[in-house]
């Protein structure tokens, strides 16, 4: 684990104390609005928020359409608007195509449906390779995909982010909205899983 | 730049280590900075391009040892005393020795869920034609900008097809610099794996990048 476990910890947790210090004495930030942005983004926003855009798409065709044509508007339908959200597109596996994303320039990631990022979409390993070898990359999630099935990685260099929209999986048909929620995850929907269990 | 973020195609990193218990922060000082750099982006002093500039422009030995949230700290204080709101002797001293600059733009905790909720979207009116269209065949420029740019280099030069076009977006490679928003069209360009990686790539690979109409040229 070279990329997230500093060795001087401790002066990190100085240092920040230091500059939170000083910016709440000076009046440059309120100590309750940093309260209340940990607060939104530890237990409010999250995969949740992706997984009923995707059970939705399953259920509605009518809603299916308006995400793979306007994604942003769709999903903004929904309530799950704002930061790192403002721009989305909808990509749908097929049995032709599977979609997977990434960020090689920073850590660019759908936040209003999927939260803050795990640490590994962050991290190297995964930004410099998903995008030359995502087989080699897939098979390390278990994601090993027939070499006729094209691979489509979606690099968000710019502030369109997407979000996977994975196949239905069999079996579940007569299952609720909420029950196929449940099924969604969020690797699926960054697209390092392909396949979903009812 | 050619700076260190620019990771895409770059070898020798090793496997990806998916976390099993994987908690959201791992240190405590962690979600400080998180909650730290919003507040600060609220002050109106810099744009996600100024931000994601200041990230990029930490020395390769550097960016790639530290945590991420470190990444976000070590800019974070070079922004704040880029545009004056702190000296570094303040931050060695935990001391306040110098004015704020914008402290009436403070963001208030009831205002954090609307801020939040509104995000800053980067679409902008343009008054010209997009130049292409979907379908078109185009090359990605051979460039090399000391300053900031989204263009990846490993798609410069290489040539490729549009599938989309996206509206006239705030431009990052001038937005950065604080040359002003200088909106131009954007587009998803796809690239076919062997356009990229040559004859060793892998089968059925595709690649796409959103990028600006400056970052193309006409095939």
């Amino acid at each position: 684990m070279p990329h997230d476990h500093d060795h001087d910890a401790e002066d990190m947790a100085a240092r920040v104390r230091a500059l939170e210090t000083v910016l709440v004495q000076k009046g440059l930030v309120d100590p309750a609005a940093l309260d209340a942005i940990i607060e939104t983004y530890s237990e409010k926003v999250g995969p949740k928020n992706g997984a009923a855009v995707v059970a939705r798409a399953w259920v509605d065709a009518e809603f299916a359409d308006w995400l793979a044509r306007d994604a942003t508007a769709a999903i903004h339908s929904l309530g799950f608007t704002g930061r790192q959200g403002e721009h989305m597109q909808a990509v749908f596996n097929t049995a032709a195509r599977h979609n997977v994303v990434v960020c090689t320039l920073c850590s660019c990631y759908p936040w209003a449906t999927l939260g803050l990022p795990p640490v590994w979409y962050k991290s190297p390993p995964y930004r410099s390779r998903v995008v030359i070898e995502p087989r080699a990359v897939l098979a390390e999630f278990g994601t090993v995909l027939p070499e006729d099935i094209e691979i489509r990685v979606w690099d968000s260099t710019a502030e369109l982010r997407y979000l996977v929209i994975p196949e239905r999986p069999a079996g579940t048909e007569g299952m609720s909205e909420e029950a196929l929620a449940a099924l969604v995850t969020r690797d699926a929907m960054i697209g390092v899983v392909r396949d979903l269990a009812p | 730049m050619n700076g260190p973020q620019d990771l895409g195609g770059q070898m020798g990193f090793g496997p990806v280590a998916p976390e099993p218990d994987e908690p959201l922060f791992h240190a405590g000082w962690e979600p400080r900075v998180l909650g730290l750099t919003l507040a600060c982006a609220a002050l109106g002093h810099w744009g996600i391009d100024e931000s994601r500039h200041a990230r990029e422009s930490i020395p390769p030995a550097d960016y790639l040892r530290f945590s991420y949230y470190r990444i976000w700290f070590t800019a974070l204080c070079a922004l704040l005393e880029r545009h004056g709101e702190v000296v570094p002797e303040e931050l060695a001293l935990a001391k306040v020795l110098a004015p704020p600059r914008r402290a009436e733009r403070c963001l208030p905790a009831e205002r954090v869920p609307a801020v939040l909720a509104a995000g800053g979207p980067t679409e902008r009116a343009v008054d010209r034609p997009a130049r292409f269209a979907v379908g078109d065949t185009v090359r990605a420029r051979v460039m090399h900008p000391k300053g900031h740019t989204r263009l990846p280099r490993y798609v410069r030069g290489a040539v490729g097809r549009v599938g989309a076009v996206h509206g006239a977006h705030v431009f990052p490679d001038a937005a950065a610099h604080g040359q002003g928003e200088a909106p131009e069209w954007l587009y998803t360009v796809a690239f076919a794996g062997a356009d990229l990686w040559g004859p060793e790539a892998e089968p059925g690979l595709v690649v796409s990048v959103d990028a600006w109409e400056p970052y193309l040229e006409r095939a």
